[in-house]
């Protein structure tokens, strides 16, 4: 099956106009010497053939575990409205809206998606989204090296470990300076952060909550750093925005995140949403598709794709950035997500997180030489100390039915015996109950 | 259209979590909290469907369309492929789980689904090894030329310059110089390729490699394509395949026989994964041995078992360039859609893409200038010059287009041809759709000739007319303010 529609006759009938006796005759610019040396694939399968080689691979994937495992991923509940608003082929068959007289649809949902990422960042613009979070702060790390012309980068390492460590691969050919604030498993450390703040800093990176789920409220930090000169950049989790002070209220210049908790599914890593918010005067800055609100020759309404001098199909080597798609089916499910729940759904989500956590916190601390570290507060994730190794305890857990958490000494030396735990509003009072139940018995 | 916004009413909930079934918390210190609320609109379930339901009407798509967007392959996305991402096996799978100690076993179907694809791609390119992680086209870009810098770093040299075609996709050039490299861009010879003679001049042992698209995106293949990968491999260049053509060449030449070291593919345009109206797309990296050990971390491995792992020990390698395996959902439906066509399936794609493609290009080249006459590959590209002397431009033609029901090709692009149109009219559709659509181009050149402003003045048809692209980025409207 090719889903080619052509007729035997349609071939001859096209072969004709053309002039050409035979497809191969249109193949002649390619020469003999470079046929391909091999081209040995399998035989076409039908639909059904192929959807039973793949339901029968989807079932060796265990997701029958209950999930405690978050570090930046979360397992939150899509209602069905959005896969059913994802799923419309008049969506997910079109291409970027270059021509807006017929794309009306898509720009006025990502325009609308901008606008909802505004307010739930508290930033005054949003791009059409990036591909990831990592991503995301590499580009708005990036934008702050432009912005400042200065190339020194404080990161703070409550920022998730798996963007840093993207952070130093996509620099390793650029001249970009980094200086690590280490990070106890708490809030950042101000003192280790104000000691290397000077004229050659280009930005604060931080993570809020970070990714041992502190909460903290960064505003004396960034205003240290716009003394400095420099930008603050924070990497945010938007769920937790239904309840904690916002990037805007704390006065960041650039916020980032992963949107996948927002509407879309964990699929193995991928496909995700990289967004991006920024303060007014960054906005030529920015990288990635932007949609703009106009009016056609009537006066009427309408949308375009906008400020492309800064894009790579204009500028080419001198872009602000080599983006040229972006993660637009992403963006529209996380528009139906926020919209479904408007703003008091979101804080009720948020909510609910923050209580469930709260409530896991209490039960995993009854057990006998589990300690749960409450330097700082949480959102909806923490970190437990258990009295032998983390790699250990998940391992008999998952035999138990659960992925109880993340094993920090995986990210940071010497935390072997730490685990981080996320609860989100899908796990039920029984279900955390059970857990600290099941991890009362494996210790 | 109302924007959602503006269909606010207090009070009403689309959705809700129902009660906590565990007792309320201490609450977060006040400093922690938001003071200033988000301003969403409160709507019902039905009003937030039919919102959305009534935005995706106003696109043109290629479930709807002919959408013979050149260089993006609007080919049809099979169904079924769609199906099979949702199922909970692959959807719902954490890609944290197998780097748990003992969750390998967890993501055993989705690792061989990654592990398979590698292997597919490596087939259909003459490559040796594929990461899968690139997230787009461009990220692939970017990722292939971060190997091509380590590749020259480990010899010892960190060579300066990029050559690139003026013909290439911008984001070559802009990888390249993302990427801490000097761009040097070769001009198209009048015979349509790439000019030797300057190709010569500025290739030495300062390239670090050489960025082209084959076929190139004038829709032709270069015959001294080999002699061109030969002469930078004389200098130690690497040579880089832009993927984004490869419909075409499915089957009837493979890039790593070329002499090609790094290219990167458009799941979302040979594979048939959807668009997406501007993504997610998927562009994974192919090497040679020469750069295999250069590959991002992690990768998936076959232990001897038959068992799949994933293997983060990698001395050379780039690092992270993405936080797990890839746009996965993407790639299962790449795979999907690779096993239902099969080998011969994926020749007649190729085949049919350039049957299409001429079949336009002949029917059209009495009414448009065409600015190289030579047999095309999967898309041609003409020239409105001549309609543009009597006022009707690129864009009329793709205005007009829309009012009949097309999407109009690429317009503008490649930056060398003069009121570029390009066509790439793919393989999945009917000799009837694309006889409709040439008579719709014949009709214009028609008119370009008799009546110009009935092109100029289009679209009539559309929700909108034309629309202000200058007040757009003059005055920036880029978020509704409450």
């Amino acid at each position: 099956m090719s889903y080619i529609p052509h007729t035997q006759e349609d071939i001859q009938e096209m072969l004709s106009a053309i002039g050409a006796k035979s497809i191969d005759e249109l193949f002649k610019d390619i020469p003999a010497s470079l046929a391909p040396k091999s081209f040995n694939l399998p035989a076409s399968k039908s639909e059904f053939v192929v959807t039973q080689i793949l339901r029968k691979l989807a079932a060796k994937n265990a997701t029958g575990l209950v999930n405690f495992v978050g570090a930046g991923f979360y397992d939150h509940f899509i209602p069905a409205s959005v896969d059913a608003i994802a799923g419309r082929s008049e969506f997910y068959t079109a291409y970027t809206p270059y021509q807006p007289e017929c794309s009306q649809g898509w720009l006025q949902a990502i325009y609308e998606y901008q606008s909802i990422i505004c307010q739930l960042t508290g930033l005054d613009v949003s791009n059409a989204s990036l591909y990831d979070g990592g991503t995301a702060l590499f580009e708005a790390m990036m934008m702050a090296v432009r912005a400042t012309g200065r190339n020194k980068i404080i990161l703070d390492s409550g920022v998730n470990l798996i963007y840093r460590t993207m952070l130093y691969t996509y620099t390793s050919n650029l001249s970009v300076e980094f200086v690590e604030i280490p990070v106890v498993h708490g809030q950042s450390s101000r003192e280790e952060l104000f000691k290397h703040l000077d004229d050659k800093c280009a930005a604060v990176i931080l993570q809020n909550p970070n990714f041992f789920g502190a909460v903290d409220d960064h505003s004396d930090i960034v205003e240290k750093v716009h003394k400095s000169g420099a930008l603050a950049i924070a990497s945010v989790y938007p769920v937790s925005l239904g309840m904690l002070k916002t990037p805007g209220e704390m006065g960041f210049d650039i916020a980032t995140g992963e949107g996948q908790s927002l509407g879309i599914p964990l699929s193995f890593g991928g496909p995700y949403l990289g967004f991006m918010a920024v303060k007014n005067e960054l906005v030529r800055q920015m990288p990635g598709r932007i949609v703009g609100s106009t009016v056609d020759s009537d006066g009427k309404r309408g949308f375009v794709l906008t400020l492309q001098t800064r894009e790579q199909h204009i500028r080419r080597q001198k872009a602000t950035s080599n983006i040229c798609s972006n993660e637009a089916l992403c963006a529209l499910r996380a528009a139906v997500f926020v919209s479904l729940l408007g703003k008091d759904g979101l804080k009720e989500l948020a909510q609910h997180n923050y209580q469930k956590a709260e409530f896991a916190k209490e039960e995993l601390s009854r057990i006998k030489g589990v300690e749960v570290k409450r330097s700082s507060p949480t959102f909806n994730e923490f970190t437990v100390l258990l009295p032998r190794h983390g790699d250990e305890v998940v391992h008999r857990m998952i035999e138990k039915g659960f992925a109880c958490g993340f094993p920090l000494g995986r990210f940071y030396k010497g935390m072997d015996n730490y685990l981080l735990v996320a609860v989100t509003e899908k796990r039920t009072k029984e279900e955390i109950c059970r857990l600290a139940d099941s991890l009362e018995a494996v210790l | 259209m109302k924007l959602i916004f503006e269909k606010h009413k207090e009070g009403r909930r689309g959705f809700s979590y129902g009660e906590c079934d565990v007792a309320s918390p201490k609450p977060l210190a006040e400093k922690y909290i938001r003071k200033n609320q988000a301003h969403l609109a409160s709507l019902s379930e039905l009003d937030v469907v039919r919102h959305f339901t009534n935005l995706s009407r106003f696109n043109y798509s290629v479930d709807t369309n002919f959408y013979p967007l050149g260089s993006c392959t609007m080919k049809y996305n099979p169904k079924f492929c769609e199906q099979i991402t949702s199922l909970e096996g692959f959807s719902q799978l954490h890609p944290l789980l197998p780097q748990l100690s003992g969750g390998g076993m967890l993501a055993q179907g989705s690792l061989e689904v990654l592990y398979e694809s590698e292997k597919l791609l490596c087939e259909i390119t003459g490559m040796h090894a594929f990461t899968m992680q690139p997230m787009a086209g461009a990220h692939g870009e970017l990722t292939g030329v971060m190997l091509i810098a380590a590749y020259h770093k480990n010899k010892g040299g960190r060579r300066k310059y990029i050559i690139v075609p003026d013909s290439s996709h911008g984001t070559n050039p802009s990888s390249a110089a993302i990427a801490g490299y000097e761009v040097i861009v070769i001009p198209t010879a009048s015979d349509g390729y790439m000019d030797l003679v300057e190709y010569k001049k500025h290739l030495n042992n300062e390239t670090a490699a050489v960025m082209l698209t084959c076929p190139d995106t004038l829709g032709i293949f270069n015959p001294h394509i080999k002699e061109i990968a030969d002469l930078a491999h004389k200098v130690g260049a690497l040579m880089y395949y832009d993927g984004a053509n490869l419909n075409a060449m499915l089957g009837k030449c493979r890039p790593g026989d070329i002499g090609f070291d790094v290219v990167h593919l458009n799941l979302h345009k040979t594979f048939a994964t959807p668009h997406g109206g501007g993504g997610p797309g998927a562009g994974p990296v192919g090497v040679n041995e020469k750069l295999i050990e250069f590959l991002p971390i992690s990768r998936v491995v076959r232990r001897s078992d038959g068992t799949f792992a994933l293997d983060y020990q990698k001395q050379k390698s780039i690092g992270y360039i993405a936080p797990f395996y890839g746009n996965f959902g993407v790639i299962l439906k790449a795979y999907a859609y690779m096993l239902v066509l099969g080998k011969d399936g994926l020749i007649s794609a190729a085949e049919i893409a350039v049957l299409n493609a001429n079949y336009c290009l002949a029917k059209l080249k009495k009414y448009y200038d065409l600015p190289f006459d030579k047999t095309c590959m999967h898309e041609c590209v003409f020239s409105a010059a001549r309609q543009a002397k009597n006022g009707v431009h690129a864009i009329d033609i793709a205005k007009y287009l829309i009012d009949q029901g097309f999407h109009p090709p690429t317009i503008y692009f490649p930056l060398i041809i003069k009121e570029a149109l390009m066509i790439e009219p793919t393989e999945t559709e009917s000799k009837e759709t694309i006889d409709a659509f040439i008579k719709v181009m014949i009709e214009i050149a028609r008119l370009a000739e008799e009546d110009p402003s009935a092109v100029t003045n289009a679209p009539l048809k559309m929700p909108i007319k034309r629309l202000d692209e200058v007040r757009a980025a003059r005055q920036p409207d880029l978020s509704w303010k409450p």
